[in-house]
């Protein structure tokens, strides 16, 4: 549950921030001005405040959050808003040169942004995204306090049942076990980072 | 306008939990820091039992989930007869995350600080002490600063869990207040203004910060 809470709001971050990091770079002081409020006001509030507000005061009809959602939906907004702020800080440090090339060549918009803009900036950018990964695996153990049964609650319940000294263990494996997750992603990037800066030098 | 009246009744109430909130974040962050100095000299000590005792201590601090570390203070140790009031647990488990991650940005700072400093002050003939705390600390911690705000506002922001052992914070103050009249959406988004009223103009001020210090050097 953990893994698939962190992975579902990882996916919806990594594709609705895009839109937004473009927002946050747009030329336009309306839109930039916008974006800039939404992220700094999603990034203002703590996640837990952002998943009660969704599991507890979301009511349209007869439509309601069920846990699992509201957990999904409140990790993946907040994420947009992270990973938006990563992305943007990557376009900017893509050299200004490099547009105004792809300009003089007589390259379209949308080929420049997506053929030269993005793939410079995701290679800068990729350890960030890499750290947010693990950053949001950790949160997602918030999830718990809107009794999403995933790591942390499961430990919960065995420590309720289990009132000796014996139910200190969960927590302790439960920690140990978020570190563990951490270091697969931690290798990965890495290893990516490596590949993708040798692809450069060739 | 309902919403308006609802919230300046209901606004006093939650301001007492934001002073727990502010209390707990205030208290993480006096001790945090100090012990982030102390933890990232001893990640960085000759000594490998040192080294690695600082190391477990910071990843543990920093890779394993702030509520984990809540429950585990609060819930866990009462098992061994080690109580503690959820409060003074919340402050606990809040001053070792904390530690942890200025441990990291100070050791960062320090880290920066080019090495013909400490070259020439070896050739000027200071001794250790003094190089540390007159040389190098000097201007490893000035390049800290913004990351150390950055962690402030996180542990600001942090303190939201503690409602996860009933301490008696915004959120969970929020939460009492919503589950009385199941005003949820008035009250939750109040709640989160709050914490968006400081936590921006924080951020805010933190960037500007990092920008004028990026022009200096």
């Amino acid at each position: 549950m953990t893994i698939m809470l962190t992975l579902s709001a990882f996916s919806i971050g990594i594709v609705g921030a895009v839109p937004l990091a473009v927002g946050l770079s747009s030329s336009n002081i309306l839109v930039r001005l916008a974006s800039r409020l939404f992220v700094d006001l999603v990034r203002g509030v703590p996640i837990i405040v952002w998943l009660f507000l969704l599991k507890f005061g979301i009511q349209i009809g007869t439509f309601k959050f069920n846990p699992v959602g509201a957990a999904i939906v409140g990790l993946g907004v907040v994420s947009i808003a992270y990973l938006a702020e990563i992305y943007r800080g990557g376009l900017q440090s893509v050299p200004r040169g490099q547009g105004e090339a792809a300009h003089a060549l007589g390259l379209t918009g949308g080929t420049t942004f997506y053929g030269v803009m993005v793939p410079q900036a995701f290679r800068i950018v990729s350890p960030s995204i890499a750290t947010y990964l693990t950053g949001l695996l950790k949160d997602s153990s918030i999830a718990s306090t809107i009794i999403v049964t995933e790591m942390v609650f499961q430990s919960q319940a065995f420590a309720r049942q289990h009132p000796t000294v014996e139910g200190i263990l969960p927590y302790i494996m439960v920690g140990i076990l978020y570190i563990a997750l951490s270091l697969p992603v931690a290798y990965l990037s890495r290893r990516l980072d490596s590949r993708m800066r040798k692809a450069v030098s060739v | 306008m309902t919403w308006l009246t609802e919230w300046a009744c209901y606004l006093p109430q939650l301001m007492s939990g934001l002073g727990v909130s502010l209390l707990i974040a205030g208290i993480s962050i006096f001790f945090g820091y100090p012990l982030g100095l102390v933890l990232s000299l001893m990640v960085t000590a000759k000594n490998l039992a040192v080294r690695t005792l600082g190391l477990a201590v910071v990843e543990i601090g920093r890779g394993a989930p702030a509520l984990v570390i809540l429950y585990l203070f609060y819930y866990g140790l009462p098992k061994f007869g080690i109580a503690f009031e959820s409060i003074t647990a919340a402050c606990l488990a809040l001053t070792w995350n904390s530690a942890a991650y200025s441990s990291e940005i100070m050791r960062a700072g320090l880290q920066s600080v080019a090495r013909g400093q400490l070259e020439a002050s070896n050739a000027l003939g200071l001794s250790q002490r003094d190089t540390f705390f007159r040389v190098v600390m000097p201007q490893g911690m000035r390049s800290a600063i913004p990351g150390l705000m950055g962690v402030a506002i996180q542990m600001f922001q942090g303190t939201s869990l503690a409602y996860g052992i009933a301490v008696p914070e915004l959120m969970k103050t929020a939460y009492n207040i919503g589950s009385q009249d199941f005003n949820y959406l008035q009250i939750f988004t109040l709640a989160g203004l709050c914490y968006a009223v400081i936590s921006m103009p924080a951020t805010w001020i933190t960037v500007f910060f990092e920008k004028r210090m990026a022009r200096h050097t």
